[in-house]
């Protein structure tokens, strides 16, 4: 028995160790203990005045089910991914496919459409907030409308999505692009002398050939669709009457963390949090079986 | 005969005229498109040139100010003293493109092509990293930073971009693709580990360490939730933290909002205009090898 240990295998497994060291007792450290001790503190209660730690089991769940804010929290974040999701992936595949040929202005469009993604979410709330103004917003001037984009109970959840239709399409253009480039131009060519036109090529080549490179996009733009945060807490202030409408869970987990300090319930929140992503990308996974073509 | 040809050139002219309207729609969609992404920008700057009597001013509507003034500029730049913000979010950058780049290169190495027990195992930290929403390290992670003292220091900036689980997974992919030859031809001249992979793989790598120094620095620059919790004071924190609390002070006053969101999107927009092509794919290099 027993294979003989060569120098070069002692070699690896002292370098190899040396190399990932950093990484892994970083990632041990930041993320593999922090997992438990979420899951852990999501069995406390924080005490009064942010002092103490009280052990109450899985009441903090029990609450979590009844709590209407948590309720509509993961309404409002299910709305928000419901409309982002598809619309930013939708637009973003029709912008690639036309920009996937030799034209003039390829480039220009390229970088414009991209660079939402290169600015701080917090600046672009900002100014959509004030684009949105009621009074004396851009977009209600352009539209000769008097709407409360952001402070109407029913609407407001959309108009933050619609910023992040905007802020994403661009990223999402880019990787379906770099899917498209995989694309064989004959596959066209064939296609356009039976006398398929555009948009039966685009159904017919286009869609199934990148569809891996869709179902990448969708699972990763769900995912962090759930985590929706920077939107609301720049855009929403405190006293807009549409808050309870639009906070997401990841805005509930930081209010109940950070600023009530009861990071019991905060960790409670955001365990649900993991169960959901969990839930949505194993579906995800199951129904890919039924379009997505790997070659 | 001839009616054939004509009726050829018919149906071709046909194809033709209507491969023009196409491209015409086309291009009404994509400059449509390109005016929607530009419009938010130009409104953001052309406000923040306004007085507040400019800026809601409904009749006449006006779009462009009166006069350029840099007033709102510098009531900002006063208060909010930006060249620590700049400092701020720049020495954060720095420091976590530097630690993801060289913790990943040395362990995608690692995790690439050498072999040594435990590998796999503590592969899946990686993977088990990737697919945890972040929140779930964020009080744990805040707890250690208070215990540390770092709150409003650099370093609790700093802290969660220490090691980089996404880095260290793409580095990995980029050395899986690169050949075995230069590999085993180094190791034949007498090279060492550490030999081979500083001189002959890591150079090789180097796109893919570009491409990773972009998305970490882009998406450091981004980050609003972490420098909220852990720097709030506005003279520790980052641009889009002060951004955030300073929407608070100003209240309605837009053209000074707008002049201060300017500012903190300007050095970011001038970087990605010279350097558009290295963002873009840098970006879609890396979001794309997940």
């Amino acid at each position: 028995m027993g294979k003989k240990v060569t120098p070069r295998q002692k070699s690896e497994c002292l370098w190899g160790w040396i190399f990932i060291l950093p990484t892994v007792i970083g990632l041990i450290v930041l993320n593999f203990i922090p997992i438990f001790q979420t899951v852990w503190q999501s069995f406390f209660k924080t005490g009064d005045f942010g002092k103490g730690n009280i052990f109450v089991g899985l009441k903090n769940y029990d609450k979590v089910f009844h709590d209407g804010e948590m309720w509509q929290s993961l309404i409002n974040t299910l709305k928000y991914a419901i409309v982002e999701v598809p619309f930013s992936v939708v637009i973003a595949l029709v912008l690639a496919v036309f920009l996937n040929r030799k034209m003039r202005g390829r480039d220009a469009f390229r970088t414009i459409f991209f660079l939402p993604m290169i600015a701080a979410p917090a600046a672009i709330a900002m100014v959509w907030r004030w684009l949105y103004n009621s009074e004396f917003g851009l977009l209600n001037h352009i539209l000769g409308t008097h709407i409360n984009w952001i402070s109407d109970t029913k609407l407001a959840i959309y108009s933050i999505a619609i910023i992040g239709i905007w802020s994403v399409i661009g990223y999402n253009m880019v990787l379906f692009l770099a899917g498209l480039q995989e694309v064989p131009r004959d596959y066209y060519e064939a296609a356009s002398i039976d006398g398929a036109n555009g948009i039966q090529q685009f159904f017919s080549i286009t869609v199934p050939l990148i569809s891996p490179t869709i179902f990448f996009v969708l699972v990763t733009r769900v995912i962090a669709s759930l985590q929706v945060f920077d939107l609301m807490y720049m855009i929403m202030s405190t006293n807009n009457p549409a808050l309870k409408y639009t906070q997401s869970l990841v805005y509930l987990f930081y209010k109940y963390s950070f600023t009530q300090g009861n990071k019991g319930y905060g960790a409670t929140v955001v365990v649900v949090l993991l169960l959901i992503i969990m839930i949505i990308t194993a579906i995800q996974m199951i129904a890919q079986k039924k379009w997505v073509h790997y070659s | 005969m001839s009616d054939i040809n004509e009726k050829k050139s018919d149906h071709y002219a046909s194809m033709k005229r209507k491969q023009t309207i196409v491209n015409v729609i086309i291009y009404a969609i994509l400059i449509f498109t390109a005016i929607t992404m530009l419009v938010p920008f130009a409104w953001m700057i052309l406000t923040s040139f306004k007085t507040v009597g400019e800026s809601t001013q409904v009749d006449p509507f006006i779009i462009f100010p009166s006069r350029w003034r840099m007033d709102n500029f510098v009531t900002v730049i006063k208060t909010m003293s930006f060249p620590k913000l700049y400092w701020n979010t720049l020495l954060m950058i720095f420091l976590r493109v530097l630690c993801a780049v060289l913790t990943s290169t040395f362990a995608g190495y690692a995790f690439a092509r050498l072999e040594f027990p435990g590998k796999n195992l503590m592969f899946s930290l990686v993977l088990l990293q990737m697919m945890v929403p972040v929140q779930i390290f964020v009080i744990p992670q805040y707890v250690m930073v208070s215990k540390l003292g770092w709150i409003n220091t650099i370093w609790g900036l700093l802290f969660p971009g220490l090691v980089s689980a996404f880095g260290t997974f793409l580095l990995r992919q980029a050395y899986m693709s690169l050949p075995k030859d230069l590999e085993e031809a180094a190791r034949l001249d007498g090279c060492n580990i550490p030999q081979t992979f500083i001189f002959v793989m890591a150079p090789l790598a180097r796109s893919s360490m570009v491409a990773l120094g972009i998305f970490t620095a882009v998406f450091a620059y981004k980050d609003l939730m972490w420098p909220i919790i852990v720097c709030p004071d506005t003279n520790s924190t980052t641009l889009a933290s002060a951004l955030a609390k300073m929407q608070g002070q100003f209240a309605v006053n837009y053209p000074q909002l707008m002049a201060a969101a300017f500012i903190a999107c300007l050095p970011m927009i001038i970087l990605y205009v010279i350097f558009q092509k290295q963002f873009i794919e840098g970006i879609a290099t890396s979001g794309g090898k997940l």
